[in-house]
């Protein structure tokens, strides 16, 4: 990946969670054929991956409970990735049967977030992740590997860079191709990111990073433009801003897809992923959620009558 | 590979002016009292904030909200080291405002032939012109001119602005004798692209200490242009308590950034501005509760556990 002279990459590759993180975050769920519509459109956008659902129990996470009618529904366009999350063997073995060709597996960098989320440590998590990459690696499936608070946690508060290092190189080292480094509860800011960075740098090579920002304290476009700055290629976000903070009522999750390609374009970064077609899809959603989109530029981009 | 931006520094304070309730009422659907807007303006002195634009001194046939400039000029405490500038348009604007104990004014150009004529009915050079008696009155009487540039990022009618005009408008208003320079992306749609092209020219004008950047946040990339703009040397930030002020020309679209969300990034850079993030949150919340509305600040809004 050669910079450009302003040093930034010219290429990003987007990674859209809209209709997984997005969707398991919603008050509303929506029905099975409102999800793959969904995709389907997501699908003609240019986004180069999907994050489609979680095989997950429905007894944790009823939102994904259609996970495997959904993942049998939707078109699989050529080019396009489309993840799905397992959080366990037993998951991973569901989803490859439902013909799922990538998987996801997330990781925390806070003892009490992990414990919080999956009644485990992050080394008891790590050795189930660990069953799934062996799997994975025999059936040549790629994982992906999330690491949550990377900037902060809900209970702990401050996370330490090196913490995040730690448990991104466990991630790695077992074979997931890609770390998505997450600012869970958005309360990141540039200089968090840039420390944060700079110490999994040292253990994870660049190519294989991406940042998965969250909007919750108006922050995320400034630690993604960080991000791409010390060469970050790879960025999550959700269509319309999908999926609100489960840890802040009220308040938003999800960077908008939307608002990160309007700044892409700006910065002349190539994403291949066309912003209207995003933002028609953004509309789908929003008005089967029957919700305002949380996307600043669809926003101002239907009152302009410029959509 | 580094970008040299990420390796360069960023300031080490940053001057944040508080346009809330100026800009920010003016372009608020609901307007408010008098004694709101002075509680306002007195609570925002309690935060650290060193300069809060108060008023607009301008004929209240245009514009009704700032109707009672004489009396909220009059009204407010002026707290020692902070500064009330309030805009002015013209000399009488100028003479009144003088007359009700303004200490600094503000003028407002634009890098937009179409805007200025659409705004006020002239060309740029005309509305210069009609500066320049300011300026010349603002002289004699020792008071502080600030000048601002709309449409810096680009023109709800002209659409793309150039670099090199945003750089000659604001060359001539610098060497009018305004003290400072606030380029404004008057319809948010810049990015860090745009807004370092625009920087880039302009620096090579107007020495970047008399720069102030003014990002509205319509299409969400007001924190980011203003990182950028940090990155390239400017050190003074306009912004707005609460988010307050939508954007004229996207109707239901959001315009000023909030400057809880600013000091909040500014504070995680670790850049001094002497501003209580506490208290902005709550001169946020009144405010809010007296336009009823809800806030447009993220951080206040994440903030609220309810």
């Amino acid at each position: 990946q050669e910079p450009q002279a302003s040093g930034l990459p010219e290429y990003i590759k987007i990674v859209e969670v809209g209709p997984r993180d997005g969707l398991q975050n919603e008050k509303v769920i929506v029905p099975t054929d409102i999800k793959i519509e969904l995709i389907n459109q997501l699908s003609k956008t240019g986004l180069p991956a999907i994050e489609v659902t979680s095989f997950v129990s429905s007894k944790w996470v009823p939102q994904m409970a259609d996970h495997k009618e959904v993942m049998r529904g939707i078109e699989r366009h050529p080019g396009v990735q489309y993840p799905v999350l397992t959080p366990n063997l037993k998951g991973f073995h569901s989803a490859i049967a439902a013909g799922a060709t990538e998987v996801s597996v997330f990781g925390a960098a806070s003892e009490s977030f992990s414990k919080m989320n999956i009644n485990c440590s992050i080394e008891e998590s790590i050795e189930k992740f660990e069953e799934v990459t062996k799997s994975a690696r025999n059936m040549n499936i790629p994982v992906r590997g999330y690491v949550s608070c990377a900037l902060g946690c809900p209970y702990e508060g401050n996370v330490i860079p090196d913490k995040v290092a730690e448990v991104s190189k466990r991630l790695y080292s077992m074979g997931c191709y890609e770390i998505s480094l997450g600012d869970t509860v958005g309360v990141g800011t540039p200089g968090s990111m840039k420390k944060m960075l700079e110490a999994v740098m040292k253990e994870i090579p660049l190519s294989a990073l991406a940042v998965h920002c969250h909007d919750t304290y108006g922050q995320a476009l400034a630690n993604i433009l960080t991000a791409i700055q010390m060469g970050v290629a790879v960025v999550d976000s959700s269509v319309a801003g999908l999926g609100g903070c489960p840890y802040a009522k009220g308040a938003t999750g999800n960077v908008a897809t939307e608002d990160v390609i309007y700044m892409l374009n700006g910065l002349g970064i190539n994403t291949g992923v066309n912003l209207y077609a995003v933002m028609e899809a953004g509309n789908f959603i929003c008005t089967a959620l029957n919700k305002k989109t949380n996307s600043k530029v669809a926003q101002a981009s239907f009152s302009t009558g410029t959509i | 590979q580094v970008s040299s931006a990420a390796a360069g520094g960023y300031p080490k304070r940053v001057k944040v002016v508080e346009v809330g309730p100026r800009d920010g009422l003016q372009n608020e659907k609901n307007v408010v009292p008098t004694p709101v807007k002075i509680n306002l303006i007195n609570m925002l002195s309690e935060t650290g904030l060193q300069v809060i634009e108060a008023t607009s001194f301008v004929s209240p046939k245009w514009v009704p909200q700032m109707a009672d400039h004489t009396e909220v000029m009059q009204g407010i405490n002026k707290l020692p080291g902070i500064s009330y500038p309030v805009l002015t348009p013209n000399l009488k604007g100028f003479q009144a405002a003088v007359a009700a104990g303004a200490k600094e004014v503000s003028i407002f150009g634009a890098a937009s032939e179409l805007f200025t004529k659409k705004n006020i009915n002239c060309s740029i050079e005309e509305s210069l012109e009609r500066f320049e008696e300011v300026m010349k009155a603002a002289r004699e009487a020792s008071i502080p001119v600030r000048g601002y540039v709309s449409c810096v990022l680009g023109c709800p009618y002209e659409g793309k602005i150039s670099a090199a005009k945003v750089a000659e408008v604001s060359k001539k208003m610098y060497s009018m004798g305004c003290y400072e320079i606030s380029l404004g992306d008057t319809i948010g749609v810049g990015t860090p692209g745009s807004m370092k092209e625009m920087l880039a020219a302009v620096i090579k004008e107007v020495p970047v200490g008399a720069l102030a950047v003014h990002c509205h946040d319509t299409y969400g990339q007001a924190l980011a242009n203003i990182l950028v703009a940090l990155q390239m040397g400017v050190s003074v930030v306009d912004a707005s308590v609460a988010g307050l002020g939508g954007c004229p020309y996207a109707q239901g679209a959001s315009g000023n950034v909030a400057t809880e969300d600013l000091v909040y990034m500014l504070n995680g850079l670790g850049i001094h501005t002497g501003v209580d993030l506490q208290k902005l949150m709550d001169t946020g919340t009144f405010i809010c509760n007296a336009l009823n509305r809800r806030t447009n600040s993220k951080v206040s809004q994440a903030s609220c556990r309810l």
